[in-house]
């Protein structure tokens, strides 16, 4: 784990890309979000509920997409404390396999720049089989 | 995800409710091994998450939590919420639409913070109704730390 420089703004034009990560999750990943947050719903680890809710099986968090969809950004700007605004709509579940687990890709891109207030807007496409699965995906950080 | 369930009785959620401002929930301390604990979970890997040697090179007084952690301390807002007897809010058709957090400064180990959840809107929309809370989470000193808002998609009858 190395401390990273945190980008300048200067160096940014809208629509670089500037961050791009995988992130495969399994039950156990699942389970381990479950007693980090405190969201035991068992729609979370247990496929049998998951069924009777109508539900093809165990969904991962819509929180723990979300909380994994930042750190690309996170370990670009180098300070978790720079992140000053963050959002997502939940728009498609992300079912998690038993054996094969689910594989959940984050591109993080420049939205837009404001120069003034040193902040930049970065735009996440996360996806899960192609499908993007969080709409509206922003977080505006501070920059130097 | 649609979840299929049939209710004979039209379940609604209370539009007066718009506005209402909750009691404050306890307080919440906030310890370095949960917010490590919190931070793997969400597969971070920065050191001024882990180490509060790093935290403190980076000007920060320990480990600085991972921006969602912010749901954590909201959590109890909305249980506080979905809990109010004349809100109407039936969990089990509840779904998480939107959330979003809006920072003054990170949430770091140590602080002690406390949450006020207020019902920013209540709206229809295609027989659904969408409920936004808004928490506003401040520390000890009463300064502003984060606002986490949440909309909750209430499915009316199909």
């Amino acid at each position: 784990m190395t401390v990273q420089s945190t980008p300048s703004l200067d160096g940014l034009t809208v629509g670089d890309i500037v961050a791009e990560s995988s992130f495969p999750l399994t039950r156990d990943s699942l389970v381990r979000y479950a007693g980090a947050s405190g969201d035991f719903n068992p729609i979370h680890y247990r496929d049998d509920v998951a069924h009777s809710v109508g539900l093809p099986g165990v969904l991962a968090h819509g929180m723990l997409t979300m909380g994994l969809a930042i750190q690309p950004v996170v370990d670009w700007t180098g300070d978790p404390g720079r992140v000053l605004d963050y959002q997502v709509r939940f728009t498609r579940p992300v079912p998690v396999d038993p054996d094969l687990g689910a594989v959940v890709t984050v591109v993080a891109k420049v939205g837009a720049l404001d120069a003034d207030a040193g902040v930049a807007r970065i735009d996440l496409t996360v996806t899960f089989n192609a499908v993007t699965v969080l709409g509206k995906a922003q977080a505006r950080v501070r920059l130097v | 995800m649609p979840v299929e369930r049939k209710y004979t009785r039209y379940v609604s959620v209370n539009p007066a409710i718009q506005g209402r401002v909750f009691p404050a929930v306890p307080p919440y301390l906030v310890g370095r091994e949960k917010v490590r604990e919190f931070s793997r979970a969400v597969f971070a890997t920065n050191p001024i998450n882990f180490d509060p040697e790093a935290a403190r090179a980076a000007g920060y007084t320990d480990v600085v939590a991972p921006p969602t952690f912010a749901v954590v301390v909201q959590e109890a807002t909305l249980a506080q919420l979905l809990a109010e007897p004349d809100a109407g809010i039936d969990f089990t058709r509840v779904v998480h639409g939107d959330q979003r957090f809006s920072f003054s400064r990170p949430i770091v180990a140590g602080d002690e913070l406390t949450a006020t959840v207020t019902v920013a809107s209540v709206k229809s929309l295609g027989g659904h109704s969408m409920v936004t809370a808004e928490s506003t989470i401040v520390d000890a000193s009463g300064a502003h730390v984060v606002t986490a808002t949440s909309t909750l998609v209430v499915r009316g009858d199909e």
